[in-house]
């Protein structure tokens, strides 16, 4: 999550879901909090019965909406005006937290001269190159001064300051000439946010921030999943720190995370730029061939990235064990190398075209859920082999006999195997706010089911024994690779089931004994113990301090309590569970106010107070100087809350780590049916597009496609894992799409008729939804706009079935994180049933629930237990 | 003969109520109930608890799965202990029971040749077996050491995977841990951002 990243110093939500209780107002944006997080909910109800306003900001009325204060409707894919504007107001009202934002964020730093702003640019920055459509980030710098070395050894350099923030440079007057022209009117227009509802969550927002009061900010995929998505939570945390509620009670940005382990999947990453603990990939785009040119990249001179060389080195170690020694760089040769973009997208592109061969789907089903899913599907025809890792037959696993395709014409060998589900076997997951939890096992995997855990692990040592002869140096990290990881449990070992906790131990790190076995290895305390030397292994140094000895495995800990609670679970890192605490208490290290008590510094203790772990040196005083020239923390003054940038503040400017600009800018979703009203850019200039036959876009303003579709996600299913559960099926049994009575009337549609809903890409049916929750909004010129929206849980097996809504979906994507764009493009949509892959008319009046697939009849039908 | 004295039912209760405030009067005679309601017990009482995760979203409900001595899963309940949750559990939680016990899993291996019109039920040590030789040979195939750049890659193209997101951080670190040392880079799952 390079958004709250760059901004703060980690990619993870900044507070954890109970802290939300202690807000004085909640702005859920991004997000129907109460039907896609339910249970978290709870806490914004708290929230709510002690006073708090909620404020609501969505294309749809949902639940969240009907109990909140304030609901504001919003045109889809227009955030960044949203929260643009309410930068703007703040910093032209003055009713931004000034102490705040001068001692912990870069406001007062000097932007270089040579950097031009979209604003003298129309829409573009400074260093934009149209032949390769990315940017050369070089003038998006500070102003640098040479300064005296605190140790005297001659000069370093850093940022130009003024502390009075009057110089037209500084920071917060490059974002408020910025943000200039984001004004309420401009929100109405654009956004179709009425202007009153504007003012009155930008006042409702600056009246309860503040040294005695919070605001928290929860967004989820409403503002992850668009081409500028990594643009819309900067935005967020700009206006977070401009209100200074990071790292304080009741305040903070909550990102809630879809999947169960979806942030521990980015922790320990099955992401193919990074390694565990956020280090990067080995790249061939650096100067990256040895471990010293890695880490002159990967490490950074000050703040907490200096320890990077004693996390890479620890985890080759946990890697390759006595293979990786100081003599062979670690075996640092062992990890391949990345070459460019392997993320999904262009993965899935690269498959259609024939360059990948085979294939592991693992509890994914990229044939219904993925964007132009037909495309996916497609391109699995044209794999050697796929292995589809699941607990039900996927449309994935079925994409051979899908509607339209014939089977004998498909040479696509196939392997399924079946997975156990959670109740069958134990490990940890990661939840929304980073805490990690351990589930045990509490049946047998039901038939020949095994733990992910189990398969994978027998994978490798098949690979290890097919390998064993090998004498290619490529194939030494195989043989090196440690694999060592059986049971003490009598029955699982019988199973050759692996011992999860072993992994978990690994992850946590332990220190190399020369000359005995891993076992006797005694365990590390926590990443503060990891060496650069080889001394120490360790899998992910976040999450280091989890299992500290060989008895303990603090991601089972099972005690709650009323603040904290610190002993239940385990959070990264260091069980810290409000992220840059140090910044709930003023420079000085008193707490802003009584009432918003997190942190403190106790000066008779000599140490940081309160009732979580500090995120912070825990005995450095609030009035430690910063040693210029120093590394690590040394660099960082004791007022510095934010340990992980490189100068310890919270960026409102960000230089040069983000592709796409240092600040947030309004381009238009790439299939936006409005012309850019800002910026003479339409779309995003560095967003990556295929445009191709299998792959159209809807052009903008496009009067074959005048509405809005946007998609989001239903309380009652996720996937593949609730369309087979009979209950869950009967509550929301098949896929419809939700439109306002006006466009009903327009198009002659009745609640619950058949409707076909299409783009350039490919056409979908649903029954119609005819509601109030979507309403026309008025933008600019007069015009009304409709929005229709469309839940992206469906496929055609199970017993709640529905077309794909990923077949209306072209494949696009950001260039920071290669996010894909779900949530806004535009469509068309017309009453009846849809008439694609050559069905005949008769068979449009067969419901889409008892069509059958190709091949044979589907054997879990309707028939099922669902009725 | 003597007549069995009738009971007048209304009376007595009447009687023993007589005197109490009405907020006493509540539960102050035991609740009508038949032999055979005596002698149901609860379903999961007795039963071992064991405390797992709902597999569904993020938020993290701590669940309470009861099983019976056979080792039988009886129901799946939201564990009051959590801080998080509270025991409460949303629609999707509260399933978790029928997304286990489910007729529909397919709980075997299999495999599809190429051009097959069917699956075929296969042992799933063979299918393992049968997917390593695959691996085995894509990669030998595909394996890049060198880029026409002469830069060291030691990576191949040709094989991918996909998931990570709905289950767990061992077996996570178990996945990558393999691929990436195989060369394999396009290891992904949908965490985007
Ligand atoms: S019970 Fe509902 S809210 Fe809780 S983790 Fe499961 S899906 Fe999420």
């Amino acid at each position: 999550m390079p958004g709250l990243g760059t901004s703060f110093g980690r990619g993870g939500a900044t507070t954890y879901v109970q802290d939300l209780q202690n807000a004085d107002c909640i702005l859920i944006e991004g997000s129907n909090f109460a039907e896609c997080h339910p249970v978290a909910f709870r806490f914004v109800m708290k929230a709510k019965e002690r006073g708090a306003k909620i404020i609501h900001v969505d294309p749809r009325f949902t639940r969240t909406s009907a109990v909140a204060d304030i609901y504001a409707p919003i045109r889809s894919g227009t955030d960044i005006v949203f929260l643009g504007a309410l930068i703007s107001w703040m910093i032209e009202k003055e009713r931004y937290f000034k102490e705040y934002v001068t001692a912990f964020t870069n406001a007062a730093y000097l932007v270089s001269e040579a950097f031009g702003d979209t604003e003298d640019l129309d829409g573009l920055f400074s260093g934009f190159n149209d032949v390769s459509g990315t940017y050369d980030t070089g003038s998006w710098h500070f102003e640098m001064e040479e300064v005296p070395r605190s140790d005297g050894n001659g000069t370093c350099s850093q940022p130009k300051r003024d502390e009075t923030l009057q110089h037209p440079r500084c920071v917060i007057n490059v974002v408020r000439r910025h943000f200039s022209r984001y004004t309420p009117e401009l929100v109405e227009d654009v956004c179709g946010t009425p202007r009153e509802a504007f003012l009155e969550i930008a006042n409702a927002l600056a009246d309860n921030s503040g040294r005695e009061r919070t605001t928290a900010f929860a967004y989820a995929v409403g503002w992850t999943q668009h081409t500028i998505g990594v643009q819309y939570i900067r935005t967020a945390a700009i206006l977070q720190m401009l209100l200074g509620n990071m790292g304080r009670p009741g305040g903070g940005i909550m990102a809630l995370r879809g999947h169960a382990n979806i942030q521990g999947a980015t922790d320990i990453p099955t992401l193919y730029d990074l390694l565990p603990g956020y280090l990067p990939m080995p790249s061939t785009l650096r100067e990256e061939q040895t471990l010293e040119g890695y880490l002159h990249h990967a490490a950074k001179p000050t703040g907490w990235w200096t320890n990077t060389p004693k996390y890479i080195v620890s985890l080759l170690k946990a890697y390759y064990g006595e293979a990786a020694t100081p003599e062979n760089d670690f075996a640092f040769e062992y990890l391949p190398h990345i070459s460019g973009d392997h993320s999904t997208l262009p993965t899935q592109i690269a498959m259609k075209d024939g360059a990948v061969k085979g294939y592991f789907v693992i509890g994914q089903n990229p044939a219904a859920s993925g964007l132009n899913a037909e495309l996916a599907r497609a391109a699995m025809e044209r794999l050697e082999w796929m292995v589809v890792v699941d607990a039900y037959e996927t449309e994935t696993a079925a994409f051979w006999r899908r509607e339209g395709a014939n089977p004998s014409e498909i040479g696509t060998e196939l392997f399924f195997l079946p997975s156990a589900v959670v109740l069958e076997k134990e490990g940890s997951m990661v939840n929304t706010n980073r805490m990690l939890q351990w589930h045990d096992k509490a049946i047998e995997p039901a038939g020949q089911a095994r733990s992910d855990l189990y398969l994978f692990h027998q994978l490798g040592l098949r690979l290890k024994a097919l390998y064993a002869d090998s004498t290619d140096p490529k194939d030494r990290g195989i043989h090196a690779l440690t694999w060592e990881y059986t049971s003490d449990d009598p029955h699982e070992r019988s199973l050759g089931e692996p011992s999860a906790l072993k992994v978990l131990q690994e992850i946590n790190g332990y220190v190399v004994v020369p000359g005995k076995p891993r076992d006797e290895c005694p365990q590390v305390a926590g990443f503060a113990d990891l060496k650069a030397d080889g001394s120490t292994a360790c899998g992910a140094w976040i999450y280091s301090g989890v299992a500290p000895d060989k008895t303990t495995n603090r991601a089972r800990n099972r005690k709650g309590d009323e603040i904290a609670s610190l002993d239940w679970g385990f959070a990264w890192p260091a069980n810290r569970r409000m992220l840059y605490n140090r910044a709930s208490a003023d420079p000085d290290g008193k707490p802003w106010s009584e009432r918003k008590k997190y942190l403190w510094w106790n000066e008779e203790a000599g140490k940081w107070d309160g009732p979580d772990v500090p995120d912070f040196p825990v005995n450095k005083a609030p009035h430690t100087a910063a040693k210029a020239g120093a590394s690590g923390l040394d660099a960082h003054s004791g007022s510095d809350p934010f340990i992980m940038q490189a100068d310890g503040r919270a960026h409102l400017f960000v230089t040069g780590a983000l592709k796409d600009g240092p600040l947030p800018t309004h381009y238009e979703p790439l299939e936006s049916v409005v012309r850019n009203p800002v910026y003479k850019q339409q779309s995003s200039p560095t967003l990556r597009e295929w445009d191709r036959d299998d792959n159209p876009y809807n052009a903008p303003e496009s009067p074959d496609y005048p509405y809005v579709l946007t998609t989001y996600r239903l309380t009652e299913h996720s996937g593949i894992m609730t369309r087979y559960v009979p209950w869950l099926a009967e509550l929301q049994p098949a896929l419809f799409a939700e439109i306002d009575p006006e466009l009903a009337v327009e198009k002659h549609v009745r609640n619950g008729d058949w409707v076909t809903i299409s783009t350039k890409l490919g056409e979908i049916e649903a029954r119609a939804l005819v509601s109030g929750r979507m309403r026309p909004l008025r933008l600019g010129k007069g015009r009304r706009l409709h929005q229709i929206g469309i839940p992206y849980n469906y496929g055609s097996l199970g017993h709640a079935t529905g077309d794909a809504v990923g077949d209306l979906v072209a494949l696009a994507m950001d260039p920071n994180v290669s996010i894909h764009e779900a949530k806004t493009i535009s469509c068309t949509i017309r009453a009846g049933r849809r008439d694609t892959f050559g069905r005949s008319a008769a068979d449009r009046d067969v419901p889409a629930d008892q069509r059958t697939i190709q091949g044979e009849s589907h054997p879990h039908g309707r028939d099922g237990g669902a009725a | 003969m003597a007549t069995k004295p009738t009971i007048d039912l209304t009376s007595v209760l009447a009687n023993a109520v007589r005197g109490l405030r009405l907020s006493e009067r509540v539960g102050a005679l035991p609740n009508v109930a038949s032999k055979r309601t005596r002698a149901l017990k609860g379903r999961v009482k007795g039963a071992k608890a064991v405390v797992s995760l709902c597999p569904y979203c993020a938020v993290g409900c701590s669940t309470l799965a009861y099983v019976s001595d056979e080792g039988k899963l009886l129901d799946v309940e939201g564990n009051p202990d959590s801080p998080v949750s509270g025991g409460h559990l949303c629609p999707k939680g509260s399933a978790i029971f029928g997304m286990t016990v489910n007729e529909a899993r397919w709980t075997t291996a299999k495999y599809r040749a190429p051009f097959a019109t069917e699956w075929e039920e296969k042992p799933l040590d063979w299918v393992l077996d049968r997917i390593a030789e695959r691996f085995k040979k894509t990669r030998e195939e595909t394996f890049v050491r060198n880029l026409p750049n002469g830069k060291r890659v030691n990576h191949t193209l040709g094989i991918a995977s996909l998931g990570g997101a709905t289950f767990g951080i061992e077996e996570n670190y178990l996945l990558q841990k393999l691929m990436k040392t195989c060369g394999v880079v396009s290891v992904e799952n949908q965490a985007r951002i």
